[in-house]
């Protein structure tokens, strides 16, 4: 579904994707490793089309987006999630969700009806918000939610837009062990239903969810497999898990 | 599982209110009537005192809609936007131009002051939105002094000794030579574009510009194209200021590039800050405060400025959200 080809990407002297070329099934939940710094959100930032590669290509179903801005990768079928929670602060929780239908109903150049009674974007919002368990806080004004809440919420955001691909930037950054256990249920939830691309610290998360695993070191994929292959695998053993 | 989204769907269709809290409610009705009624009031019994005299009103009222428009960019776009009285001077030449060769329609003068407003906001806005935070604000106010030299170099209009307006628009039915009437629209003008704002801020295209301010990467990953929609909130907000020219231009019937140059521009700023950014009066309440205080400063000592500065340096450091914010919280603090 998503094929990534030769990608190459460097700040300065530091080569922050060194040639990657993999690819993502459709209905896979793919996880990438790798340790601080192995250059998984500039990988990410690319696919989402936040930055630009040097070199390379980016094919969503068969289509090359490498040149393709953020917002229309969006229409593509393609959402993120941000590894630094990135909400609207100052409006509600449903006005953030429903601010994610919007952008996928048509154009937003109307000027005069007002939004927030509008059943056709509070409604899909709403059974967004209860999948993610998040239904109880609609009306709270983001800035006041938990840290795992905004999280929850930014995964709720990426969904609403009804995605066929979803790249989760570290959902669990930062979460609580209660938080996380709710969140994982979340990512089960979707498991299957969409195309997973997940960025994830958590080893234990990314080996009970992952169908396969590609591990980035230094910018470079130095291994892709079933999970059980890349626990097996010696080079990821040496270059990332610390063991001879 | 969608039974319990429909059942809380009702609990979640709601518009702000047009007037904020029950306080702010009450407030800003009064503010509103006092504004209206004090002026005329003074007019019909005569009394000649300069601060609730229709004329010093009717400059307040312009001002106002330059503020309210100003806002809707600065405090609901986030843009903030230091070229704002650009649009006051090219609505006001909108009118001093076309009157100067003759032609005194106010059907000419008013839509050609807000589609010639507008259309240099599409021009300027187009480039000043390809950059952002100090490099905007730069920017927007390098258009803005351009636009003066353009008119201070207009010898056939005056330059900068400015060109006098011999007779006001003509409606045909109204007759804004009467002060009283000009007055009376610009009142009206100012509550439409209140209540324009209203609604826009609250449509699904208010919603976009709300979030670009809040999160514009975020708004982009949803898939917004964010440019687009912000160009738009510009041009409608150069438009609007463009109304507010027109007026102010009628109202005082000589105009200059001085209308048009950066400091209005910082006033315009103060108005919109010291009344509370994205609020809907806010702009009001500022524009008022601003121009009251500065006359009052203005008649004990010329060095008013010095004062003035400092009473605004402490209203942003020490109330939250402004005039507005204060009187929505019923005078508390925060």
């Amino acid at each position: 579904m998503l094929d990534i080809q030769g990608l190459r990407k460097s700040f300065g002297g530091v080569v922050a994707t060194d040639n990657v070329t993999m690819g993502i099934e459709a209905g896979e939940l793919h996880a990438i490793i790798g340790p601080n710094g192995a250059g998984k959100t500039t990988l990410i930032a690319q696919l989402s089309g936040d930055l630009a590669p040097d070199a390379g290509h980016v094919l969503f179903g068969g289509k090359d987006i490498t040149t393709v801005p953020t917002h229309r990768r969006s229409h593509f079928g393609l959402a993120r999630s941000f590894q630094i929670t990135s909400v609207f602060m100052g409006l509600s929780v449903i006005d953030n969700v429903a601010l994610a239908v919007q952008a996928h109903d048509g154009h937003s150049f109307r000027f005069w009806q007002p939004a927030t009674t509008q059943a056709r974007l509070r409604k899909p919002a709403l059974e967004v918000l209860e999948k993610v368990g998040l239904i109880d806080r609609a009306g709270s004004i983001a800035s006041a939610l938990s840290h795992g809440e905004r999280r929850q919420l930014e995964i709720a955001m990426a969904l609403a837009t009804k995605p066929s691909f979803m790249l989760l930037d570290e959902p669990m950054a930062g979460m609580g062990v209660e938080e996380s256990a709710a969140m994982v249920e979340i990512l089960r939830s979707l498991k299957g239903e969409k195309t997973i691309l997940l960025v994830e610290h958590d080893m234990d998360v990314v080996f009970a969810l992952a169908d396969r695993i590609s591990v980035l070191v230094y910018g470079r994929i130095v291994a892709t497999g079933k999970p059980e292959a890349i626990r097996q695998n010696a080079d990821v053993r040496q270059a990332y898990l610390g063991e001879a | 599982m969608s039974d319990t989204a429909s059942a809380q769907l009702n609990d979640h269709l709601r518009v702000p209110d047009f007037f904020g809290s029950s306080t702010g409610r009450v407030v800003t009705l009064v503010f509103m009537a006092v504004l209206l009624l004090v002026p005329v009031a003074a007019h019909f019994l005569g009394i000649r005192l300069q601060l609730v005299s229709l004329d010093f009103i009717t400059r307040i009222l312009c001002l106002a809609i330059a503020a309210v428009s100003l806002n809707l960019i600065l405090g609901f776009g986030g843009m903030i936007s230091f070229g704002h009285a650009a649009f006051i001077g090219i609505g006001a030449y909108c009118v001093g131009i076309p009157a100067y060769h003759g032609y005194g329609s106010a059907w000419l003068h008013f839509p050609l002051a807000v589609v010639a407003s507008a259309a240099f906001a599409l021009i300027t806005g187009a480039i000043s939105l390809r950059t952002r935070g100090v490099y905007f604000i730069m920017i927007t106010m390098a258009f803005a002094q351009m636009g003066y030299y353009f008119f201070l170099s207009l010898e056939e209009y005056g330059g900068d000794d400015g060109l006098t307006i011999y007779s006001r628009s003509v409606f045909g039915i109204i007759d804004i030579e009467d002060k009283m009437v000009l007055f009376l629209l610009t009142y009206a003008c100012l509550v439409a574009a209140i209540y324009s704002v209203y609604r826009i801020v609250n449509s699904r295209f208010g919603m976009v510009v709300r979030g670009c301010n809040s999160n514009e990467a975020r708004m982009k990953a949803l898939g917004y194209n964010t440019y687009a929609y912000k160009l738009t909130a510009y041009v409608i907000a150069g438009g609007m200021c463009g109304l507010a020219g027109a007026l102010l231009g009628n109202f005082t019937t000589f105009i200059s590039p001085d209308m048009m140059s950066w400091s209005r521009s910082g006033e315009l700023m103060f108005m919109v800050i010291l009344g509370g950014t994205g609020s809907l009066f806010g702009p009001v309440f500022g524009a008022v405060t601003f121009v009251f205080i500065e006359e009052l400063l203005s008649s004990f000592t010329t060095y008013w400025a010095l004062p003035f500065g400092i009473l605004l340096i402490l209203s942003v450091l020490f109330i939250k959200g402004g005039l507005n914010g204060l009187i929505q919280r019923g005078w508390k603090r925060d």
